[in-house]
C-alpha cells in the first residue's frame, strides 16, 4: 500500500528538480575519499591497540601474523563484495571453507594426491557449490539468503559426514608452504619495486588519458598525492614484513586476489554489469544485460575464492577439521559492509572490502593479545559493525 | 442516477485551489462544488491537474492555497487520516490492497476492532460481511485479497473507503482495469450510494461513463477549471473541445520530414495481461514505422500503449503473440537483449525505475547497453568509452559538470537526455519513446522535441507514446489511436484533429 502511494507521489513530484550548480569544489580524489577514511580508521585502531598492548600489537612478529590471518577473510571478502554488489548475499562461505579444505586434505590422505590435484579438488568443489547456489538464486529464484542459509547447514553437514568428524593432516609439504612459508626478503623487495613502478606508471598513464579526452588535468600536487600515498603504504607494509621474516606467501596470494578483484570490478564488463544489476535491475534488464548469467558468475567467483581461502587456512593450520571456517561468513559480510558495500546492492568496492577485512581481523588479533574474554570480543565486534553502518547511513542521509 | 438538484448546502466546496511545484503550477485556481447524492465527473487530459486536485482533497498534499470547505466549514487537512476523519474517502487508481491479507483485514486495516490491542476477529468479519452485503457484493470477507480479480479488488477498495462512514467518495479512473461486466456492478453500487446521500467525484477518461453516470461535469485544463456544466446540457463533442481546446503552439519544430522505407513492421500483436487471464492488454495491433518518421501512439491511460511497446521490446511480462519484422526480415524478440540486437531502443516511461542506474556516472549509463561494442569485449576501455560518449554528451547538450557526474544529481530533462544518449550510443534504428516529456519542464520539453525531430531527420524510425495530445499532434507524421488494446484510429498528420483523435481514444469513434 505504501509502495503504491510513494510511487504516485514520486511521479507527481517529478517537476521538483534540483537546480544545477556550475561550481565545482576541490575534493579528495573522487571515490578515494572513502578509502582514505577507512585507512584512517584502521590506523586509529592500530594505534589504540599498540598503546594498550604496550607496543606488542605493532611488533614485527604480530604484524606479520595479523596480515597472514587477514588473508583468509580478505580473499573471501573480495568474492563476497561482488555478490553483495549484485544485491545478493552468501551465508554459506564459512561452511564452504570447511568443505573445500577438507576435500583437499582428504584426497591427500586417502589417495595420496599431490599438490596440484589437491588444489584443483578444492577449487572444483568451491566452483560447483558456488554454481549450484548461484543457479538456485538466479534461475530458480529462491532468495539467496535462504539458499545459502540452507547451504550453511548442508555443507557443514557434508564436511562432518565425509570426515566422520575427524581431523586430517595436510600430507604434502608444498601445500603447507602455501599457508606457512615466507618470500625471501630480496623477492619481497623486488615485488615492492615493481609495485611502486606500477603505481607511478598508472597515475601518469591515467593523467595522459585525461588530457587526450579533454578532461581537466590533475595538478602536480594531485599527481604526487596519488603516487606518494599508495607507494608509501606499500613500502611501509613490505619493510614491516621484511623486518620479521619476509612477506608471507598467503599475503602475496591475498594481494594478487585483491588486485585481480579490483580490476575485474572496475575494468571489465562483468564488473560494470554487477553494479548496474545491483543499482537498478530493471534498467539493467532494459539495457539487454543477462542478469541471471551475471549473478550466477558472481556466485561461482565467490565459490572459487572461498576454496582458495580454505586452502590457505588449511595449509596454515596444517590440518582440516570438521569445524574449520565456522562463522567466517559473518566476518566476510561485516568486512564488505564496513568497507562501504550496501546490502541493497549497487555499492561496494574490493578495496573497501579488503580494508574491512583487515579491520575485522585486527579487532580479533588485538583483543586476543589483550586477553579480552571471548564474550566481550563478540559484543565489541557486533557493536562496531552496527555503529559503522549507522555512521554510513547517517552520512548518506546528510548528502 | 441524475437525481434532482438538492437544495441542501454543498457537501464540499473547493475554492481557488492553487498548488505549485517548483517550476510548475499544477493547479492554478480550481473550484469545484459537490452536493449530496450527486455524481460529479471530473474530466481533463492527463496532466490537466485531476490527480493533484484529488491529492489535495485526500490530504496527501498539505501545502496549497485556497479553501476546502466540508459542509460549509473551512478545513485544512494535515494528513490523510484527517481527511478521512472529515468524511472523505479516496480510491486511487493504483490498487492499494495488501494482497496477502484477507478482504476483511484489508477493509479494517489500521482500524481493526480491538480490545486492549487484541483483535476481535469475529466482530471484524461480521462488520466486513455486513458492509459487503450492503454493497450487494457476494464475497467472503475471509478470502485473500490477492485471489480476487482486479474488478472485485476495486469494489473491496470502495467497501474499505465506505467503512470510514465517508460522505464524499472520490474515484480515480475506477473502471480502467475493469471488464464491462465488472463496471456494470460498480455503476449499480454507485447509484445506490447516491441514493444514500453520498457525494461522488468521478474521474474518468471514458466519456460514455461520464455521460451515463454524472449529473454535472467539471473540465480541467492546464490546472484551471474550464467550466462546470450539467451533463444533460452537454454532448461528448463539447466536452472534448473543452478538454483539448488549445492551439498546437509553435514549440514544435516546423520541419517537414519525408519518410523512407519500412523499418519496423508489427503484425497482429496480441498481449495477454499477466495477472488477469484472458484480458488482452494489446489486441491484434498491426502497424509499420518508416525510416525518418515519427509515429505517434495516442490513447488514454490503460489503453495498451506501453504494453504494445513492451511487447515489441520483449519486456512484456505476459504472453505475446504476433510477428515482428525489421527491414522486411522476420525476427524473434524474446528479451530486451534480442530487441537491442535488432536495433531497437526503448526510452521507458519511468526513467528512474527502468532507464537509469542513478548511483552511477553519466558515462556508465550511456554505455550500459552497448559496452561490448564501444568498450572492449571483456575488459573495459575507458578512453574508448569517453571518446564514443563525448559527442553525444555535447550534441544532446546534457548539462552536467562532466561525463563523470552521478546521474542521480541531474535534473529530469538532463536525465532523460542521458537515457536518449544510451540508445543513440547503441546505434538504434528504431526508437521507442514512452512519455518522453513526462515530468520535464517546458524549456527542456521543447529541446526534447527538437531532438526527436533531428533523430527522425537522421533516418531513425521513432515510435512515440504520449498522453499529451498537443505533443502527438505537433510532432508526429502519423498517429495511431489505441482504445482498450485495439487500434481505433489512424491519422496522417494533416488529417488529425484533436477532437477526432480524442473521440477515437475515448471509444466514441473508430476511424481507419
Amino acid at each position: 500500500m505504501s509502495g503504491n502511494m510513494n510511487g504516485a507521489l514520486a511521479t507527481s513530484a517529478l517537476p521538483v528538480e534540483p537546480a544545477q550548480t556550475g561550481k565545482r569544489r576541490w575534493r579528495f580524489p573522487a571515490g578515494a575519499a572513502r578509502a582514505y577514511t577507512m585507512v584512517g580508521a584502521l590506523a586509529l585502531l592500530w594505534i589504540i591497540f599498540a598503546i594498550v598492548t604496550n607496543g606488542i600489537f605493532l611488533e614485527a612478529r604480530n604484524f606479520s601474523n595479523l596480515i597472514r590471518q587477514a588473508a583468509v577473510t580478505g580473499i573471501i571478502s573480495v568474492g563476497m563484495v561482488m555478490v553483495i554488489i549484485t544485491g545478493q548475499i552468501d551465508l554459506s562461505v564459512g561452511s564452504l571453507v570447511g568443505l573445500t579444505g577438507m576435500a583437499a586434505a582428504l584426497v591427500q590422505s586417502y589417495w595420496h594426491w599431490g599438490l596440484v590435484p589437491s588444489l584443483l579438488a578444492a577449487v572444483l568443489v568451491g566452483l560447483m557449490v558456488g554454481g549450484l547456489q548461484g543457479w538456485l538464486t538466479s534461475y530458480v529464484r529462491i532468495p539467496s539468503f535462504i539458499v545459502t542459509l540452507g547451504g550453511l547447514l548442508v555443507w557443514r553437514g557434508v564436511t562432518k559426514g565425509i570426515s566422520h568428524g575427524g581431523t586430517y593432516p595436510v600430507e604434502v609439504q608444498s601445500f603447507r608452504d602455501l599457508g606457512q612459508a615466507y618470500l625471501g626478503r630480496a623477492t619481497g623487495t623486488g615485488l615492492l619495486v615493481i609495485a611502486v613502478a606500477a603505481v607511478i606508471w598508472s597515475v601518469i598513464h591515467r593523467n595522459s588519458m585525461r588530457k587526450r579526452h579533454g578532461l581537466e588535468q590533475w595538478s602536480l600536487a594531485g599527481i604526487l598525492f596519488r603516487i606518494i600515498v599508495p607507494s608509501a603504504l606499500a613500502i611501509g607494509f613490505v619493510l614491516a614484513l621484511n623486518s620479521y621474516a619476509g612477506v608471507p606467501v598467503p599475503v602475496l596470494i591475498f594481494v594478487a586476489v585483491a588486485l585481480a578483484g579490483a580490476f575485474v570490478t572496475e575494468n571489465t564488463l562483468f564488473g560494470r554489469y554487477l553494479y548496474a544489476i545491483g543499482g537498478n535491475p530493471e534498467a539493467a534488464r532494459f539495457s539487454g544485460i543477462n542478469l541471471r548469467a551475471q549473478v550466477l558468475t558472481a556466485f561461482c567467483v565467490l565459490g572459487v575464492l572461498t576454496a582458495i581461502a580454505a586452502i590457505i587456512y588449511t595449509a596454515r593450520v596444517g590440518s582440516a577439521g570438521p569445524d574449520a571456517g565456522a562463522l567466517l561468513e559473518l566476518d566476510a559480510i561485516a568486512a564488505c559492509v564496513i568497507g562501504g558495500a550496501s546490502l541493497a546492492g549497487g555499492r561496494g568496492t574490493v578495496l573497501g572490502a579488503c580494508l574491512g577485512a583487515l579491520f575485522m581481523v585486527s579487532l580479533d588479533n588485538g583483543m586476543s593479545l589483550k586477553n579480552v574474554p571471548d564474550f566481550v570480543q563478540d559484543i565489541i565486534k557486533g557493536g562496531i559493525l552496527v555503529t559503522a553502518v549507522g555512521l554510513d547511513v547517517m552520512g548518506k542521509r546528510r548528502e | 442516477m441524475k437525481g434532482t438538484l438538492a437544495t441542501r448546502p454543498p457537501l464540499l466546496e473547493m475554492r481557488n485551489i492553487v498548488k505549485s511545484f517548483p517550476g510548475v503550477r499544477a493547479l492554478d485556481g480550481v473550484s469545484l462544488e459537490l452536493y449530496p447524492g450527486e455524481i460529479h465527473a471530473l474530466a481533463g487530459e492527463n496532466g490537466a491537474g485531476k490527480s493533484t486536485l484529488i491529492k489535495v482533497l485526500a490530504g496527501v498534499y498539505t501545502e496549497y492555497e485556497g479553501d476546502v470547505c466540508i459542509a460549509g466549514v473551512a478545513q485544512r487537512f494535515g494528513s490523510v487520516r484527517k481527511s478521512e476523519e472529515a468524511g472523505i474517502a479516496v480510491v486511487f487508481q493504483e490498487l492499494s490492497l495488501v494482497p496477502e491479507l484477507t478482504v476483511g483485514e484489508n477493509i479494517f486495516l489500521g482500524r481493526e476492532p480491538a480490545h486492549f490491542g487484541v483483535v476481535r476477529w469475529d466482530e471484524l468479519y461480521a462488520k466486513a460481511s455486513h458492509l459487503l452485503r450492503e454493497l450487494g457484493l457476494d464475497l467472503d470477507p475471509r478470502t485473500r485479497a490477492g485471489k480476487l480479480g482486479t474488478g472485485k479488488q476495486q469494489l473491496v477498495e470502495i467497501a474499505k473507503a465506505l467503512s470510514h462512514n465517508a460522505r464524499i467518495l472520490v474515484l480515480d479512473e475506477p473502471t480502467a482495469a475493469l471488464t464491462d461486466a465488472e463496471a456494470e456492478v460498480l455503476f449499480t453500487i454507485l447509484g445506490k450510494l447516491c441514493h444514500q446521500g453520498i457525494g461522488i467525484i468521478y474521474v474518468s477518461h471514458r466519456l460514455q461513463e461520464v455521460f451515463r453516470l454524472s449529473r454535472r461535469v467539471t473540465v480541467l485544463r492546464d490546472g484551471r477549471t474550464v467550466g462546470t456544466e450539467l451533463t444533460s446540457q452537454m454532448n461528448e463533442q463539447q466536452v472534448i473541445t473543452k478538454m483539448v481546446g488549445r492551439e498546437v503552439s509553435q514549440v514544435f519544430p516546423a520541419t517537414r520530414r519525408t519518410p523512407g522505407e519500412v523499418v519496423l513492421a508489427a503484425r497482429h500483436i496480441t498481449a495477454e495481461d499477466p495477472i488477469v487471464r484472458g484480458k488482452l492488454a494489446v489486441n491484434d495491433v498491426s502497424f509499420t514505422a518508416h525510416r525518418g518518421e515519427v509515429v505517434g501512439i495516442a490513447g488514454l491511460m490503460g489503453s495498451g500503449r506501453t504494453e504494445l511497446l513492451m511487447s515489441l521490446f520483449g519486456s512484456f511480462p505476459g504472453k505475446v503473440a504476433g510477428e515482428i519484422a525489421i527491414d522486411g526480415r522476420r525476427v524473434a524478440i524474446k528479451s530486451p537483449a534480442d530487441a537491442i540486437a535488432h536495433g531497437i531502443g526503448f526510452v521507458t516511461e519511468d526513467r528512474k525505475r527502468s532507464g537509469l542506474v542513478l548511483d552511477q556516472t553519466i558515462l556508465a549509463n550511456i554505455t550500459l547497453a552497448s559496452l561490448a561494442r564501444v568498450s572492449g569485449r571483456f575488459v573495459t576501455n575507458e578512453s574508448r568509452e569517453i571518446a564514443a560518449s563525448r559527442p553525444l554528451f555535447e550534441d544532446l547538450r546534457i548539462k552536467a559538470t562532466s561525463l563523470f557526474a552521478v546521474t542521480g544529481t541531474l535534473s529530469g530533462g538532463n536525465q532523460q537526455k542521458v537515457v536518449l544518449a544510451k540508445w543513440l550510443m547503441n546505434q538504434a534504428r528504431v526508437l521507442f519513446l514512452d512519455e518522453p516529456t513526462r515530468g520535464i519542464d517546458v524549456g527542456a520539453k521543447q529541446e526534447i522535441y527538437g531532438m526527436i525531430d533531428k533523430l527522425a531527420q537522421s533516418g531513425l524510425a521513432v515510435v512515440m507514446v504520449s498522453s499529451e495530445l498537443t505533443e502527438v499532434l505537433g510532432l508526429c507524421d502519423r498517429i495511431l489511436v489505441l482504445y482498450q488494446g485495439r487500434i481505433t484510429g489512424e491519422f496522417a498528420r494533416d488529417r488529425a484533429t484533436p477532437d477526432a483523435v480524442m473521440a477515437c481514444a475515448t471509444g466514441q469513434l473508430a476511424h481507419a
